[in-house]
C-alpha cells in the first residue's frame, strides 16, 4: 500500500513541500496501519480471540512510507511526468526493433532445445511445462480478451470444463487422450457459445461481471455436484498421456522397450513438455492465421469500436460468439493437458485467482501482442517460482503488481499492439494515438 | 407460514446489510461510470477494523455495550471511509482517463492487495467473537412448537440501515455535497465549468461508500459473529448483483435490490438447497443483466459514439 499519488494535482517543488507532503502521507499511512498491522488478533485455543500489539512493524512501514513518497517524489521531478518514453534514445530504438524482429524465432529455437539442454533437472522440466500451460493459457485468452476486446474474468471456467471434461471421459469410460482432447475442446467452446450467447448485448464491464459470475457458477457446481465431479475431492488417478497408443511406462510394450533404449521417467516428462509447446503453437498460429481472415479482422475491429463495426455490417453477434468459442476452445484443450499432466483435479485450481492471473498476463503482455503474452507469462510465473518462499506476500505483490502496470503502462509492459490491417498511404494519425472506442 | 415469516425476518436483515454495500457500488458506478470490484474488500477490512476495536475496548474494561457499539462504529466508519479515500487517490485517479478497462483492472489489483493485505496482517484462520448483542423476542409461537423469533441484533441491523438510510437520502437531496455529486453523475465536464471540484466530489463519494460499507461489515461482525479474510469476495458480488437487480446508479434501487437478494439467498436455501445459493444469486445476476439490464429503477442507458 503505497500513498504516493497524492500529490498529482499540484507537484511539490522545493524540500518544505517534499517534506509535507511525505508527512502527511505518512500520516495517512499511520491511520490505514494502525489498527490492521499494529494489531494482531487470534483465535486463541479455547476459542476466545487475543491480541497483541506489533509497534514495531507499524512504525517500520510508517517509516518505509514517509521515505518512499520522498524518493518518488523527487524522481518525479528528476524525469518528469511524461518523460519516461521519450528517454530511449533513437539508436536504442532501433537496436530494440532489431531485437524484436529476431527475438521470437530465438526464444522458440531456445524453447524446441529446453529439453535437451535441461534434460537432468527435473525441476526446470516442470517449470518449463508450467510456464508453457500459462503461455497457451495467455494466447487464447488473448483471442477474447487482445483482439476481441471482450474482458472475461471467468476464463478459468473454460479451462476447468477442458480439464473435467478429459478427467471424467477418461476415468469413467477409458477413452484415450488423444480422442478426448478434441472433445474437451468442443465442450468448452459449446460452453463459450453459451456463455456468450446472452451476454452479447452487454457493455465492457458489465460483460466482465457476468463472465466472472459464470467462472464461480461452473466451480461451485462442480463442488456440489459430488455424484459427477466428486466434490472438492476431485478426481484422481486421471490416465497419462500415450505416445498415440504406445505408453510410456516401464512395460515390454512401453515406447523405451519398442524403441531398445532404457526407461527414464523423465521420457515422459519431455513427452510432456512437447506435448504443450505444440499445443500452444497450434493456439499461436490458429490465431495468427485467424487475424489475416476476415474474421479475425472483425475482432479487432469491434475492439477498436462496436457502434462503427455495426454501422459497416459486421454481424456483431456472430462476430463475438465466434471470439467467445475460439477462446474457450484453447481453454479446453490447455485444460485436458493440465488433467493429463497432474493425473488429480481438484476444484481448487480453478478459481478467480487463476482467472485473474491469465487474465493480467494478457495485460501485461500488452493486450494482442502473441510475442508479449508469452514473454508476460514467462516473467510471471517465473517470478512466482523465484519467490515461492514468500508464499503469504505473492499474491499482494500481484495485486500491487496490476495497479501500478496500469497506472504506469496500460498499454502493457512488454508488448505493443498493431492493427494488423491499417492504410499504407497517407496515415496521418498512428493508431497508438486514438483513444479508444466506447462500445 | 411460521416457517415462511421466520425465513422472511432472515433474509431482510441480510438483504439490509446487501444493500448498505451495495449503495457504494451505484453511487460510484453512477459517478465514474466503473465497477469498484475492490469495495466488497472494502467492506471485510471495515469487519475487520471494528473487530479489533472492539477487541480492544473490551480489554480496556469498558462494558457498557451501547458505548461499545458507537465507539466501533465511528472508529471503523472513520479508518474504512480513509482506506476508500486512498485507494481511490492511489489506483482510481491516474486512471481516470485512460483506457476503457484500465480501472476495472486496476481495482481487480486492488481487491487482490486488501484481500492479501488482511490476510498476511491478521492470518487465515477465521475470527469468531462471542455474541455482543444478546437477547430477542419471541413473535409467535404454533402449535407444533415452532417459534418466529426477532433477536435485538436483527432489530439493530434494521434500525441502523433505515436511519443511515435517512441520513444518507437527506445527504444526497438536500446538501451542497449531494448536489455536486449529481451534478457530476450526469455531466462532469459541465459541472467542472460551473465551479464544482469533481475530483473532491469524487474521493467524498468513494469515503461514503467506504463508510457505508464500514457499518455493514460492522453489521456483518454483530450478526454472524465472525470475520474472515475472503468474505469480501462473495458479498462483493452479491451486492452488485443488488446494485444491478435495482439499477445501477439508483440509489433506492440499491436497497431495494439488496432486500431482494437478502430474501432470494434466504428463500432458496430454506426451501430448495444450501449449497446452491451462491449459484442462486449470481444466476440471477445473469438473468437480470440480460433479460432487464436497467434493473428495477433504473433509467435506460443512452449509447453515445
Amino acid at each position: 500500500m503505497t500513498a504516493h499519488s497524492t500529490n498529482t494535482a499540484k507537484p511539490a517543488t522545493g524540500i518544505p513541500a517534499l517534506l509535507k507532503s511525505a508527512f502527511v502521507n505518512a500520516l495517512i499511512a499511520l491511520v490505514l496501519f494502525s489498527l490492521m498491522i499494529g494489531i494482531r488478533t487470534e483465535a486463541g485455543s479455547d476459542g476466545q480471540l487475543t491480541y497483541w500489539t506489533r509497534f514495531g512493524e507499524l512504525a517500520s512501514l510508517v517509516a518505509a512510507v514517509f521515505g518512499g513518497s520522498i524518493v518518488i517524489d523527487l524522481l518525479r521531478q528528476w524525469i518528469g511526468p511524461t518523460g519516461t518514453e521519450k528517454l530511449i534514445p533513437p539508436a536504442v530504438q532501433t537496436g530494440m526493433s532489431f531485437v524484436g524482429r529476431y527475438l521470437a524465432p530465438a526464444l522458440l529455437i531456445f524453447t524446441l532445445l529446453v529439453p535437451v539442454i535441461f534434460y537432468d533437472q527435473r525441476y526446470i522440466l516442470d517449470l518449463a511445462i508450467l510456464v508453457l500451460t500459462y503461455v497457451m493459457l495467455g494466447w487464447g485468452l488473448n483471442v477474447v480478451v487482445g483482439l476481441a476486446g471482450l474482458l472475461d474474468l471467468g476464463y478459468v471456467a473454460f479451462y476447468a470444463v477442458g480439464a473435467y471434461s478429459y478427467a471424467l471421459l477418461a476415468t469413467n469410460f477409458g477413452w484415450s487422450f488423444w480422442v478426448c482432447l478434441p472433445l474437451a475442446g468442443i465442450l468448452a467452446a459449446f460452453w463459450g457459445v453459451l456463455l456468450g450467447f446472452p451476454v452479447l448485448r452487454l457493455r465492457g464491464d458489465y460483460l466482465a461481471i457476468v463472465t466472472l459470475a459464470f467462472g464461480e457458477i461452473i466451480r461451485l457446481v462442480i463442488i456440489n455436484w459430488q455424484e459427477l465431479t466428486g466434490g472438492p475431492n476431485g478426481v484422481s488417478s486421471i490416465p497419462r498421456p500415450s505416445f498415440f497408443g504406445i505408453p510410456l511406462d516401464n512395460s515390454d510394450n512401453g515406447l523405451a522397450a519398442k524403441l531398445g533404449i532404457e526407461y527414464s521417467p523423465t521420457h515422459r516428462i519431455v513427452f510432456l513438455f512437447y506435448l504443450i509447446l505444440a499445443l500452444a503453437l497450434l493456439t499461436n498460429w490458429v490465431t495468427i492465421r485467424l487475424r489475416r481472415l476476415p474474421i479475425g479482422r472483425a475482432w479487432e475491429a469491434l475492439r477498436e469500436d462496436e457502434v462503427a463495426c455495426r454501422a459497416l455490417g459486421i454481424n456483431t453477434t456472430t462476430t463475438k460468439l465466434t471470439a467467445f468459442a475460439t477462446g474457450a476452445m484453447f481453454g479446453g484443450f490447455a485444460g485436458a493437458f493440465f488433467a493429463t499432466r497432474q493425473g488429480f483435479i481438484s476444484p481448487e485450481s480453478f478459481t478467480f485467482q487463476e482467472s485473474a492471473l491469465v487474465l493480467a498476463i494478457v495485460v501485461l503482455g500488452g493486450m494482442g501482442s502473441q510475442l508479449g503474452v508469452a514473454l508476460a507469462a514467462l516473467s510471471m510465473i517465473g517470478g512466482f517460482e523465484l519467490f515461492r518462499s514468500l508464499e503469504t506476500y505473492r499474491m499482494l505483490v500481484f495485486g500491487m503488481a496490476m495497479v501500478l502496470i496500469m497506472i504506469w503502462r496500460p498499454r502493457g509492459l512488454i508488448g505493443h499492439r498493431a492493427p494488423t490491417v491499417y492504410l499504407t498511404k497517407a496515415q496521418a494519425i498512428s493508431s497508438d494515438l486514438v483513444k479508444e472506442g466506447h462500445g | 407460514m411460521d416457517y415462511f415469516a421466520q425465513q422472511l425476518i432472515n433474509g431482510l436483515v441480510l438483504g439490509s446489510i446487501y444493500g448498505l454495500i451495495a449503495i457504494g457500488y451505484t453511487m460510484v458506478y453512477g459517478i465514474v461510470g466503473m465497477i469498484n470490484f475492490a469495495h466488497g474488500d472494502i467492506f471485510m477490512i471495515g469487519g475487520f477494523i471494528a473487530l479489533i476495536t472492539f477487541l480492544i475496548l473490551v480489554s480496556l474494561g469498558l462494558t457498557a455495550i451501547p458505548v461499545i457499539l458507537l465507539i466501533v462504529l465511528l472508529v471503523s466508519m472513520a479508518i474504512t471511509a480513509l482506506y476508500g479515500w486512498t485507494i481511490e487517490r492511489v489506483a482510481y485517479r491516474p486512471l481516470r482517463h485512460s483506457f476503457r478497462l484500465a480501472p476495472m483492472l486496476s481495482a481487480i489489483g486492488m481487491s487482490f492487495v486488501l484481500t492479501n493485505y488482511s490476510q498476511v496482517a491478521q492470518g487465515a484462520r477465521v475470527k469468531p467473537i462471542p455474541p455482543l448483542v444478546t437477547g430477542g423476542y419471541t413473535l409467535h409461537e404454533s402449535a407444533d412448537g415452532f417459534v418466529i423469533r426477532l433477536s435485538n441484533v436483527q432489530i439493530l441491523v434494521v434500525i441502523t440501515t433505515i436511519v443511515l438510510l435517512a441520513i444518507f437520502t437527506w445527504l444526497v437531496s438536500r446538501t451542497r455535497l449531494g448536489r455536486d455529486m449529481r451534478a457530476c453523475e450526469q455531466d462532469q465536464t459541465m459541472a467542472a465549468l460551473l465551479g464544482v471540484d469533481v475530483d473532491r466530489t469524487i474521493s467524498m463519494t468513494f469515503v461514503i461508500g467506504a463508510a457505508l460499507a464500514a457499518v455493514a461489515g460492522l453489521m456483518y461482525l454483530l450478526y454472524y459473529g465472525l470475520v474472515d479474510f475472503f468474505m469480501g469476495f462473495v458479498a462483493g458480488i452479491k451486492a452488485f448483483t443488488a446494485a444491478v437487480l435495482g439499477g445501477i446508479g439508483s440509489l433506492p434501487g440499491a436497497m431495494l435490490g439488496g432486500l431482494a437478494i437478502g430474501l432470494i439467498e434466504t428463500f432458496w436455501s430454506a426451501y430448495f438447497s444450501v449449497e446452491y445459493k451462491d449459484v442462486a444469486a449470481f444466476s440471477i445476476l445473469i438473468v437480470v443483466l440480460i433479460f432487464m439490464p436497467t434493473g428495477l429503477l433504473g433509467r435506460p442507458e443512452v449509447e453515445k459514439v
